[in-house]
């Protein structure tokens, strides 16, 4: 699923954040990436759906290589990675109803089977009687939620989520986990870039620890590790 | 790996009938959605969009005036007394074979000599001693040339024939007149050139910010995987309907404020030269060149805009 090897990223300002980076995520996991602010998490994350470019080693992703990748061919790897991101990235002036169908408008889905798909994950992540509002509207959960449901509505077989629950409350948090658990358990794989403690140390996965732009640790049913 | 999933569905580009509507409909979704941004780029579009036409329509009838003024330009050829019947018609002849020229229309001595007493008033009281039989006059051919300005060198040219007496084009008036109407001209042109372009600086201005707000929204789409050509789309929708919505009011204006000036005024000028062209075919024109601006700048303004945020 994602083979990184010696990956490095350095910014044009000098700053170097990832420092020859390992890694290999097989399909079906569930993956937690920690570590302190700053220790080059969501540049690690970013790098896989090419927000950012890496300036040294070989990425793959779903056997795509990024290397010889074209820039005109990187909204077709978007479409196959679901992100959610820890400020929603929702379009303020859109309804959670076309927020999520934007993602299918922009493959090109069959208009006739939109309705059904784009009700189908509202209705897992509970906003089906909140179609018709606008994001500004709803709480900050919500809106997660809604971002949640357009990263899935297309069936990624990879979800990336950085810092997902960064800005919501605990009570809040666990019903976003219990969905990435259901999405996980329907053979998706999910990559969870986090602060959260609680969460890791609760539902046990595997742990790649970022510090330092290097990976310090990978456990396949690791702890947090950090007291913060 | 070599030929990955991402690879293969690039090469799908063509468009879905479905994906077009979709444009068409977000397209015009945008123009409520985005409320007084909207209005501010309308707006825009309009006020600019009413001087260039009301500018357009009162240079196209200056412009018709200077043409009429020229139209008015004609060479008066005097025979020779002594040329009888058959060498006036050989000069006639001559004359239609000029091809600068466009008409050629025999005026006898008499007809001269009427014209002359009725243009007298009551001075040409004078010339009722004359009749038939003393008349002073020449046979004459009134020309015209098919391009006003051929006038000196077709006189200069007749004036060498035979049986031509004179040659009277009303010489140092014309060429003033010609002067004239050629600055006109110019000038019309170069302030109408002038206003477009500030109409273009301004709408583009003031689209581009209003697009600007919209950057985030913008880098969003392209993260969920649109592709810029599906993000450019509506908004090259949304740019027409900018400009066609914001050419409205200035064609309802001039349409209304052109129809009433040309029913009262054509009656009260009876300067001969001084005629306004008809609301029919001016207003049609001047209209459709509005809404293309209008189109033209609301799309332009629009893709290059977007154009900058596209590199996300």
């Amino acid at each position: 699923m994602i083979e990184m090897k010696d990956v490095h990223k350095t910014y044009p300002n000098g700053v170097m954040a990832l420092d020859g980076v390992n890694l290999s995520i097989k399909p079906g996991e569930f993956v937690y990436i920690v570590g302190p602010s700053g220790a080059g998490k969501s540049t690690l994350t970013g790098l896989m759906y090419r927000e950012e470019k890496h300036t040294e080693g070989q990425i793959t992703i779903n056997g795509t290589d990024l290397n010889t990748l074209k820039e005109r061919h990187v909204p077709y790897l978007r479409r196959n990675i679901g992100v959610v991101y820890q400020d929603f990235k929702l379009l303020p002036k859109l309804t959670v109803y076309e927020n999520v169908a934007f993602a299918l408008e922009v493959i090109e889905e069959d208009p006739n089977n939109v309705k059904q798909r784009v009700m189908e994950v509202l209705d897992l992540v509970k906003l089906k009687n909140k179609a018709r509002q606008i994001p500004d509207e709803l709480s900050g959960g919500e809106q997660q939620r809604v971002s949640i449901a357009r990263a899935i509505v297309n069936n990624p077989t990879l979800m990336i989520a950085d810092e997902p629950t960064g800005n919501l409350d605990p009570e809040t948090s666990w019903d976003i986990m219990s969905i990435f658990e259901e999405i996980n358990a329907n053979g998706t794989t999910v990559i969870m870039a986090t602060h959260s403690k609680e969460i890791v140390n609760t539902i046990k996965k595997r742990v790649i620890a970022v510090e330092n732009g290097r990976i310090v640790r990978d456990e396949s049913r690791g702890e947090y590790g950090y007291e913060i | 790996m070599v030929e990955s999933s991402v690879m293969k569905a690039g090469v799908n580009t063509a468009m879905k009938f479905s994906t077009m509507r979709r444009h068409l409909r977000e397209g015009s979704k945008n123009i409520y959605r985005n409320g007084w941004m909207t209005v501010a780029s309308v707006g825009a579009v309009t006020t600019t969009l009413l001087l260039v036409g009301v500018f357009l329509a009162l240079m196209l009838n200056v412009n018709e005036m200077a043409n009429n003024v020229e139209e008015d330009v004609e060479i008066k050829v005097y025979a020779d007394r002594t040329a009888e019947k058959k060498d006036l018609d050989k000069l006639e002849s001559k004359l239609n074979d000029i091809s600068a020229v466009e008409t050629v229309t025999f005026s006898s001595k008499e007809q001269e000599l009427e014209e002359l007493k009725s243009s007298m008033g009551e001075e040409g009281q004078v010339w009722e001693m004359y009749n038939e039989d003393n008349n002073p006059l020449s046979d004459a051919f009134i020309l015209k040339t098919s391009d006003p300005l051929d006038t000196f060198t077709v006189a200069d040219e007749v004036a060498e024939y035979d049986y031509v007496e004179k040659v009277h084009y009303g010489e140092g008036v014309v060429e003033r007149l010609f002067g004239l109407t050629k600055y006109v001209r110019y000038i019309g042109i170069a302030l109408i050139a002038a206003l477009v372009f500030t109409a273009i600086f301004l709408i583009s201005n003031t689209i581009k910010l209003t697009i600007m707000a919209r950057s985030k929204e913008i880098g969003i789409m392209k993260l969920v995987g649109a592709t810029n050509g599906f993000i450019r789309w509506p908004f090259f929708i949304e740019g027409i309907l900018l400009g066609v919505l914001g050419s409205l009011l200035p064609i309802a204006v001039v349409a209304t404020g052109y129809h009433y000036l040309y029913n009262n005024l054509r009656d009260k000028i009876q300067v001969s030269f001084i005629e306004l062209i008809p609301f029919n075919p001016l207003v049609w024109q001047v209209s459709l060149i509005m809404l293309a601006i209008g189109a033209f700048i609301g799309v332009w303004g629009s893709l290059m805009s977007v154009r900058k945020f596209l590199k996300v």
